[in-house]
């Protein structure tokens, strides 16, 4: 039997609000425990929750960007169970009205039908025919260097709503725990959106794709940092088989807090195999709660400490309904940040880049940023692309850098593009002002000029130089006119050579080429 | 009857309460009682009306995103039963 996977992403994004989503405590990472709590995150009895604005505004820019209807009403719900880093014995969240509704997102993805899809015969067969074409997948992935969109496909999304994050529990690594647990309600009300897509996605890297769209979004919306490791974006996936052609679904599985996009595709594959393995087997699929062990790859029961799940969800009676009028939807509308999308359309018409180059510029919005800034100063598009995607993005990965900390501003970078534009310097020199304008303050127009590296375009100078060259290597020049062009190169690589690099290639080759072939 | 004893049972899980049988045959008897007076509310034709959230016709309490002081550490276990290196200390969970 033939299976098709079916799945559905839960996606928890931690708001880059100052203070919590119902109380002033402060937010900040990595603060001593317990130290950012008060009665209200507490669960003090008595106290009141207060709702922070930003984080229904930055709600319905996360519900703009993935073109959601925003709610003109929602409410405020709790969902009741006890777990010792829930204070409240709830979690106060959305259910029957949440903020934004009923939007979508298109990925970008390779159509490979078999993708998805086990084979006839027994279920050893199945899985293994299933690996052996998820194995093809990666070559070609890994040929292509990245995924070749051969399509575009619109992943449904049903629902995004505001809730709480819970506190931490701590099971090692304090002195004098014991055999207990520690409870650090730092994290506690903390503000997330919950972006739960339809079960549209049909394999793991359509999945991987979705993700990795999504969390490009709230970056560029500027209301999550996007730190996976630190829990900021993290995912629970729903993972389902079916056999091809048929419409109705199989039992899912939903496998919980996978903290990275490698983490993902290797959860939903693992249970994939395990779901299709299991039918062959004459099984049934549990619907069950699964946790992923980053160390084996696979995804476990989690049975044990599940219990029976009744939430008991009920408005909050200690929220008013949130109403957003049409005017504060128009207002946040206006303030959104060009998303990377509309910025990839339009380095391309506008500018004139490949999709490649308007793909890797628009990765985050800080390098995007960076180059529109150069662009803005009069930087030639392609001369910027260029060095942003290469020299810059180089330079920077090695010092461990981020694009927002280059030392080398869009004013310098963009004096350095004229300069190379004029013909003052060759490109091959620009690369040697480059590392010296990383260490130092100074303007390119200053190192060149310190340095003496402007260009000779003089063609007397040049002239003089390929004389000797050509009188120096007489073997080579008969070769070259006995037919062997190749060697052409070497006379070019000698003349830059005994420039310093300095020589305007253009002059050297138009000079060469009338000496070499006796003019 | 409106409610099961195993209903009852359920209920008592989900609320972590301990009941003996002679308890939950005693609540099972009222919650049945409350159950069939509070019914008598089906009677009204409620279609087309929205569903109550809030009693009070309030909406929109927000506060603004600006830090406040919290309590501090001393303050906030002050009443935990047991604590331990500035954690609240639990019974052990998971594994």
């Amino acid at each position: 039997m033939r299976f098709q996977p079916v799945i559905g992403l839960e996606v928890h994004v931690q708001l880059k609000t100052d203070t919590k989503i119902f109380c002033g405590c402060s937010t900040k990472f990595g603060a001593a425990p317990n130290s950012q709590t008060c009665p209200v995150c507490l669960g003090m009895p008595g106290a009141l929750p207060v709702l922070n604005k930003k984080v229904v505004e930055f709600a319905i820019r996360a519900g703009l960007a993935t073109n959601c209807r925003i709610a003109p009403r929602s409410v405020f719900a709790r969902k009741n169970y006890f777990y010792p880093d829930l204070p409240k014995g709830y979690q106060i969240s959305q259910f029957e009205l949440p903020i934004c509704q009923n939007g979508h997102l298109d990925i970008e993805v390779t159509d490979l039908n078999s993708i998805s899809s086990g084979c006839q015969g027994g279920k050893e067969e199945a899985t293994r025919a299933y690996s052996d074409v998820r194995r093809g997948a990666d070559d070609e992935v890994n040929a292509g260097r990245r995924l070749k969109a051969n399509s575009v496909k619109r992943i449904g999304i049903t629902r995004i709503h505001m809730e709480e994050d819970a506190g931490k529990l701590v099971h090692s690594d304090i002195p004098g725990l014991g055999s207990g647990s520690g409870v650090d309600l730092n994290r506690a009300c903390t503000p997330l959106l919950e972006i739960v897509s339809e079960p549209d996605i049909r394999s793991a890297d359509e999945a991987v794709a979705y993700l990795r769209k999504l969390h490009q979004i709230v970056v560029y919306l500027g209301i999550c940092d996007g730190n996976m490791e630190e829990g900021s974006f993290r995912c629970d996936a729903n993972v389902s088989v079916m056999p091809v052609g048929s419409t109705t679904f199989g039992t899912r599985t939903e496998t919980k807090n996978v903290n990275s996009f490698r983490f993902v595709k290797q959860a939903i594959e693992y249970e994939i195999e395990r779901q299709i393995e299991l039918i062959g087997e004459g099984g049934k699929v549990v619907q069950e709660t699964r946790l992923f062990d980053p160390g084996t790859g696979e995804t476990r029961s989690m049975r044990g400490k599940e219990e029976a799940h009744d939430y008991r969800y009920f408005p909050d009676p200690d929220l008013v309904p949130l109403v957003i009028s049409n005017d504060w939807v128009a207002d946040v509308a206006l303030s959104l940040p060009e998303l990377p999308e509309a910025r990839r359309s339009r380095y391309r018409s506008e500018l004139g880049l490949s999709d490649y180059d308007a793909e890797v510029l628009t990765a985050t919005r800080e390098m995007a940023e960076y180059f529109e800034a150069c662009i803005a100063l009069g930087a030639p598009a392609k001369g910027a692309a260029n060095w942003v995607m290469g020299e810059v993005t180089r330079t920077l990965n090695e010092a461990g850098k981020g694009i927002a900390e280059c030392p080398v501003t869009p004013e310098r970078l963009t004096a350095l593009l004229q300069l190379i534009e004029k013909g003052t310097i060759s490109g091959k020199i620009a690369k040697t002002v480059f590392d010296e304008m990383w260490s130092s303050d100074k303007a390119p127009e200053a190192i060149v000029e310190e340095k003496g590296l402007v260009q000779v375009s003089d063609t007397g100078e040049i002239e003089r130089i390929i004389d000797e060259i050509m009188a120096a290597n007489m073997g080579q020049v008969e070769e070259f006119r006995g037919g062997k062009e190749k060697v052409f190169g070497f006379f070019v690589g000698q003349v830059m050579r005994a420039s310093k690099g300095k020589a305007n290639p253009a002059v050297v080759n138009e000079l060469l080429m009338k000496k070499l072939k006796g003019a | 009857m409106k409610i099961t004893k195993a209903e009852v049972d359920a209920v008592a899980l989900l609320a972590r309460l301990e009941l003996t049988p002679e308890e939950t045959e005693t609540f099972t008897g009222q919650m049945d009682a409350i159950l069939a007076y509070v019914e008598k509310l089906n009677e009204l034709d409620t279609s087309g009306i929205v569903p109550t959230s809030h009693a009070v016709p309030v909406e929109n309490a927000f506060r603004d995103d600006e830090v406040r002081p919290s309590i501090g550490v001393e303050n906030a276990l002050a009443n935990a039963p047991d604590r331990v290196e500035g954690f609240f200390r639990v019974p052990k969970v998971i594994e």
